[in-house]
């Protein structure tokens, strides 16, 4: 029980944080909106056909290099002031602090997600505020964050920094956005549901399988 | 100081250049002659190979790096970047046979499929890797990440080919047109398709042995690379 | 409390310890002096837990490092020469997450104990950004005692501090930092060093070169042999 308590902590010092400044949750919004303005004029989107083609790839482009921002943000903030040497100094499970990262991640991607989608709407006129397609979003945010805190806690530790972390997450990430792309689109054009279930479904698995080995290699990337 | 005599790595590239020969050999000399593709099918025997090695070395990668994270020996960390550089050497053979082959039968130097997008995907990998050692100073922080690197990129590889191949047999076969362009291959006779197989393993193991050779050669740099650092430490303290 | 046998600490080709050799009994306070790029850092890291020891056996408390470590967290407390705090939270956000992770009980009480012990008590709400540096390593020292610790590493604490900061620090490390817990501290600073410790070490290229109890010493004959094992 301790020991979810000790992740709900991380999460919730995470949260207070950013509520403090908002700067990360800023940033990503921001760029967030740029990202889909500039798809509004970069892609040709007079016919409905290509309309419905493109929008699922536009929507998760968005979301991951929002997505990036934000995770280069959490655990530069870490490193600032070696807090992440306070971390390591207390007895908590290294693994802990994984969930306690990954999940709050997770939910400033969320909450990022909940004001991409509504303009997504409204810029591309495509009906995404559905159950189904919230669930992969849902899904696909997790999968990601996931594996991309163990990445970025890598990441902010080299020369490059920022730079490094797409290099690193992006061939990793590839199969998940694929079947969340996919399934996105089955989903947003209503299509019945066997026609699309199996992205779903490797979506889930991908996910359970990338952050399993995240959370099982994390202890190797912050302990010296 | 003298040199000790390295018979191992010697006998390797000896043996390996002889393979390689006798594998050009057969495939230009022995092996049949392919109905609808004719001669430019050759390049399949190499194509494959070096694209086999290519993923062999992820996995001997793999291997080292779970075995680094066990020991914290630098031995394993050596073992794992000399596979990654030398894996990444042959899938860019790989990539590049493929796409000579893919034009007179596809008439595209590239495209999206299971197959191939691993194999980017792959190459990405490697690229990633060396990078990632390229921005670390820390000798045992570069090998740490390293190894935590090769064994999450690891599952990549399988998951991308899992959603490409999905994603082929949903939507109809781009190339369908003839059996050449599907990637099947016709002989005239059954001993002609036998001829082939030998001939394919024969490269493959060629090719595998080439790559046991490089791979051998890069670590004994690296070590002796090592040992030259060791040396000017003990000079200057 | 700490034992630390013939200590080996490699970073690839680089030897930042060569066989280090220390004791520490219990309730003792030590003062390890050195040059810079001596080893001082790494020696505390590695007995933070902060770091693996390459060769050697280090033991703190009767529990073997690395395999202990575990353990041993719970009885350590460190104050760095980097605060370790989190800028945009107030001292009260920052000490209450450090109690949780250290699963502190009657943590209220507790955070305003210490804060009243270090002199924050008045700042408690305030974003540590806004502390000064000497504030913000009073602030450090509460953390690192709010688990009732019985080991403290510190750091060169009172690095970037003018002279009344440092005093100030002093005051504070004396009464609830250091009183009745076993302590190790690094320092470039000779005299406030040798005037803390029971004991002084000196740590030069990685090995323990001098060894003395304070009672033995006084500071010209400390600063004389600095002088001499640092050459």
């Amino acid at each position: 029980m301790s020991y979810l308590r000790k992740v709900i902590a991380i999460i919730a010092k995470d949260i207070a944080a950013e509520l403090r400044t908002r700067e990360m949750l800023s940033s990503m919004g921001v760029f967030s909106i740029l990202v889909i303005i500039v798809f509004n004029f970069a892609l040709e989107l007079t016919e409905r056909q290509i309309v419905l083609i493109v929008t699922p790839g536009a929507l998760w482009v968005t979301i991951v290099f929002a997505g990036m921002l934000g995770l280069n943000r959490s655990l530069a903030v870490e490193l600032d002031k070696g807090c992440l040497d306070g971390l390591l100094l207390t007895p908590v499970d290294r693994s802990a602090i994984f969930f306690g990262k990954a999940l709050g991640n997770a939910l400033f991607m969320l909450v990022v997600e909940v004001v991409v989608l509504p303009l997504f709407v409204v810029f591309f006129n495509v009906p995404l505020i559905q159950p189904w397609v919230v669930l992969i979003v849902v899904l696909g945010t997790l999968g990601f964050a996931g594996v991309g805190t163990l990445l970025s806690s890598m990441a902010v530790n080299t020369r490059a920094r920022e730079v490094m972390l797409p290099i690193l997450l992006f061939p990793v990430a590839i199969p998940e956005l694929i079947a969340a792309v996919k399934a996105t689109a089955g989903a947003m054009a209503g299509l019945p549901m066997f026609e699309w279930q199996q992205w779903l479904s490797l979506l889930i698995v991908f996910d359970v399988v990338l952050v399993t080995v995240s959370f099982m290699v994390f202890e190797y990337v912050v302990e010296e | 100081m003298k040199q000790r005599r390295d018979s191992v790595g010697t006998a390797l590239t000896i043996g390996s250049a002889v393979l390689v020969v006798a594998a050009l050999a057969l495939v230009f000399l022995w092996a049949p002659l392919e109905i609808t593709m004719k001669e430019v099918q050759r390049i399949f025997y190499f194509h494959v190979a070096v694209d086999w090695v290519g993923f062999l070395a992820f996995f001997v990668t793999l291997a080292a790096s779970v075995a680094y994270l066990r020991t914290h020996e630098r031995k394993w960390d050596i073992v794992g970047m000399s596979s990654v550089e030398i894996g990444a050497l042959f899938l860019t053979m790989g990539a590049v046979t493929g796409s000579l082959w893919a034009r007179p039968v596809w008439n595209t130097w590239w495209t999206w499929d299971a197959r191939l997008t691993t194999v980017a995907i792959t190459w990405l990998v490697y690229l990633a890797y060396l990078m990632l050692r390229g921005a670390i100073d820390d000798p045992q922080r570069r090998a740490r990440f390293s190894a935590v690197y090769g064994i999450v990129s690891f599952v990549t590889v399988p998951l991308t080919f899992a959603s490409v191949f999905f994603l082929r047999t949903i939507h109809p076969a781009l190339f369908a047109t003839s059996t050449a362009a599907q990637g099947r291959m016709q002989f005239e006779t059954g001993l002609a398709s036998a001829r082939m197989g030998m001939t394919l393993t024969f490269c493959v193991i060629a090719f595998t042995v080439l790559y046991v050779a490089l791979l051998r050669s890069r670590i004994r740099l690296e070590r002796m690379a090592d040992r030259v650092v060791r040396l000017q430490q003990e000079i200057l303290s | 409390m700490i034992e630390v046998k013939g200590l080996v600490k490699s970073f690839g080709p680089t030897i930042a310890l060569r066989g280090v050799n220390l004791s520490v009994p219990e309730g003792q306070f030590v003062t390890l002096v050195g040059p810079n790029g001596a080893g001082k850092t790494t020696m505390l890291r590695i007995l933070a837990t902060l770091s693996r020891p390459t060769m050697g056996a280090v033991k703190i408390g009767g529990h073997e490092l690395p395999q202990g470590a575990a353990e041993v967290r719970r009885h350590i407390g460190l104050v760095s020469h980097q605060t370790l705090l989190y800028g945009d939270l107030s001292a009260e956000e920052n000490l209450r997450f450090y109690g949780r992770m250290y699963t502190v009980p009657d943590l209220n009480a507790r955070i305003t104990l210490v804060l009243e012990q270090v002199g924050l008590a008045h700042r408690r709400r305030d974003p540590v950004r806004t502390f000064s540096r000497g504030m913000q390593q009073r602030l450090a020292i509460a953390r690192a005692v709010l688990h009732h610790p019985s080991l403290m590493l510190l750091d060169e604490p009172y690095t970037g501090l003018d002279q009344d900061a440092a005093t100030r620090l002093e005051a504070v490390m004396s009464t609830v930092g250091t009183e009745g817990r076993t302590v190790v501290m690094t320092t470039h600073d000779l005299d406030r060093g040798l005037a803390v410790a029971d004991r002084v070490a000196i740590l030069a290229k990685g090995r323990v070169t001098f060894e003395a109890e304070r009672a033995q010493l006084d500071s010209a004959a400390f600063k004389e042999a600095y002088r001499h094992y640092t050459q």
